[in-house]
């Protein structure tokens, strides 16, 4: 009887990886990037300007609209 | 200029182009070499030759190692546009959002899932459905590549858009206006085909290093056999995909297409310069005078700069000068705004939009209506708003206004001569590779070694015109990079550019270690 699709597709993922001759130094080089750039410099160094300083939309042009016009004010 | 914090200006600047060129170190690779995997494997499909099979494999680990590596580092760009892009990101949200979104989507599916099979699945699925997945990787990083493209154009050519006073956000009026503009097919097609060359290059030079070697000589010839021919159709390709890109540019963005070639003064008949060294500028003469550079040496092809913007060896290229001052074209009789006119026009449109918004603001409807008729009214569009980024200047800043001249002009020389030497390099691998004398060419396949970072310098050149050439502009006419930034502290920006510059030199090492230890164990050697 043929197994279920998502565990033959989930099967095939983890023989591969199994598999691999050369992955593994770039597996973990791949999840320490991610790890870097996710969970450090995205939280604690990249917060969304707008989002962060802003609750609505309405609050959110209304701060560009001010830089955008008073910057350009010589 | 007192109104900004220039250095962190500057510093947002560095950063983003840092990042940028990082990515685009990845990049291109995986746009070319994916089809010439692709090509390696349809070989190996069509003769059932075992060794086209071991080929295919071996270029794809390099490819994969290439991937793996580059992956994701182009997120980086997005965490800045929130962080330290912010005024931008909210002027241009509506624009961006719909090809980033595409963007991510594809990738996410095409390229994760076929990325899978063409790794995982040898010998478990059917060769033909593994030839077909190994297309489709490249087809799919291809196609993520036109959305940021896309984007990317639409910042030097803003069409398909009206500007929203309410909300200060350009809103997307025609999506197939934004996803056709010419710069956009021009910049896709050339950019991608800019990897098409890069690559083949790549499978040169790494295929010469076996040759000298000794090692794995028949594997080697039959690489540089493909190479060749997908380098040779992908140059030519990459020369008229070029002139479309240039012509775009003399149309849309005038004064970088007079700062690629220093070309001050405007001419009929204009000449192109061949090969050119500029002279040491002189002092300028009042404070916010641009720094006009003469050329020290010279050679030109008589009217092939009016040819190659216009179809029209007779046609009119307006200066630097020109465009500052403002002109007539002696030709078509159309008069072009001086800068101090644009200025004048841009502080118009600021004006306006702080006019509508203080109306709004107290309530005082019968003014707001009024200016807001003039976002409205597609003269005043298209006349007054259009120049809204000239705002930001004076006449004592407006030298600002002017892209360096120097890094335009030696750019894109330098491309385009490496493009031409990359030819030139394909014809004769070619050749050689036909006549089966490959090997006995100890000088040409050095020569193919070298051309590895030569390519990469000439690929980062492109990028260094695109984006160098089109300033101050982030978006162009309409915001420049001083109006864009965030009102952040310099000094965290300062932070994460070195942190960045640490991460990225880090994963570039391990890039260029582990690729290596794997061309070192060969085209046999296990993979």
């Amino acid at each position: 009887m043929k197994k279920n699709i998502f565990k033959r597709i989930f099967q095939f993922y983890v023989e591969g990886f199994k598999s691999m001759t050369w992955g593994k130094q770039l597996w973990i080089i791949i999840i320490v990037k991610l790890f870097i750039m996710f969970a450090i410099l995205k939280v604690f160094f990249f917060p969304d300007f707008l989002k962060t300083n802003f609750e609505t939309d309405q609050e959110r042009s209304n701060h560009v609209i001010e830089e955008l016009t008073n910057a350009g004010k010589q | 200029m007192e109104n900004f914090d220039m250095t962190l200006i500057d510093w947002s600047r560095g950063q983003f182009a840092l990042t940028a060129m990082y990515h685009w170190i990845f990049v291109p690779l995986t746009l070319g070499l994916t089809f010439i995997i692709a090509i390696m494997e349809t070989i190996y499909v069509k003769t059932g030759d075992e060794k086209w099979k071991k080929i295919t494999k071996f270029w794809a680990t390099l490819f994969g190692i290439n991937f793996a590596i580059g992956v994701a580092t182009g997120i980086i760009l997005e965490f800045e546009f929130g962080t330290n892009w912010s005024n931008y990101s909210w002027f241009v949200g509506d624009i961006f959002g719909a090809p980033l979104a595409i963007e991510g989507i594809m990738a996410f599916f095409m390229e994760s899932t076929f990325i899978a099979i063409m790794f995982f699945g040898w010998n478990k699925v059917s060769k033909k459905f593994h030839l077909t997945a190994t297309w489709l990787v490249a087809i799919g990083a291809n196609l993520s590549a036109l959305w940021i493209l896309v984007a990317n154009a639409w910042m030097q050519n803003p069409v398909g858009m009206v500007f929203n006073p309410d909300t200060a956000r350009n809103e997307m009026v025609s999506f197939w206006s934004v996803l056709f503009s010419p710069t956009a097919i021009n910049k896709f097609l050339h950019t991608v085909t800019s990897g098409y060359v890069l690559s083949a290059v790549f499978v040169i030079g790494v295929a010469s290093w076996f040759l000298l070697k000794k090692k794995d000589v028949v594997f080697a010839k039959q690489s540089i056999l493909v190479a060749s021919v997908f380098g040779i159709i992908s140059s030519l390709f990459l020369v008229w995909t070029g002139d479309g890109s240039a012509r775009q540019v003399a149309q849309v963005q005038p004064m970088k297409f007079a700062a690629m070639e220093a070309l001050w003064d405007g001419q009929t008949n204009a000449p192109l310069v061949a090969i050119g060294f500029l002279e040491k500028p002189a002092p300028p003469k009042t404070e916010g005078q641009y720094q006009e550079k003469e050329f020290a040496f010279k050679i030109e092809i008589p009217n092939m700069l009016s040819f190659l913007a216009f179809l029209d060896p007779n046609a009119y290229i307006p200066g630097v000068k020109d465009l500052v001052n403002g002109y007539t074209d002696p030709r078509t009789g159309k008069r072009e705004p001086s800068y101090s006119e644009k200025i004048a026009l841009g502080k118009e449109a600021i004006t306006t939009l702080k006019l509508y918004k203080e109306a709004v603001a107290s309530g005082n409807a019968e003014e707001a209506a009024i200016h807001k008729a003039k976002f409205d009214d597609p003269d005043w569009r298209n006349n007054t708003f259009k120049y809204f980024g000239y705002g930001y200047y004076t006449e004592e800043t407006k030298a600002g206004l002017l892209p360096s001249i120097p890094i335009s002009f030696y750019s894109f020389h330098l491309m385009v001569i490496l493009a031409g030497h990359f030819l030139a390099l394909f014809i004769v691998m070619l050749i050689f590779s036909l006549k089966n004398r490959l090997e006995k060419m100890k000088w040409l396949l050095y020569v193919g070694i070298w051309s590895i970072p030569l390519v990469y310098i000439a690929s980062q050149a492109g990028w260094v015109l695109a984006e160098l050439g089109r300033q101050p502009w982030v978006i162009q006419d309409l915001m420049p990079t001083l109006s864009a930034v965030s009102k952040i502290d310099a000094s965290s920006v300062q932070i994460t550019f070195w942190l960045f510059a640490i991460t990225f030199t880090t994963l570039l090492i391990a890039e260029i270690k582990i690729m290596l230890t794997q061309i070192k164990k060969g085209i046999t050697g296990g993979h």
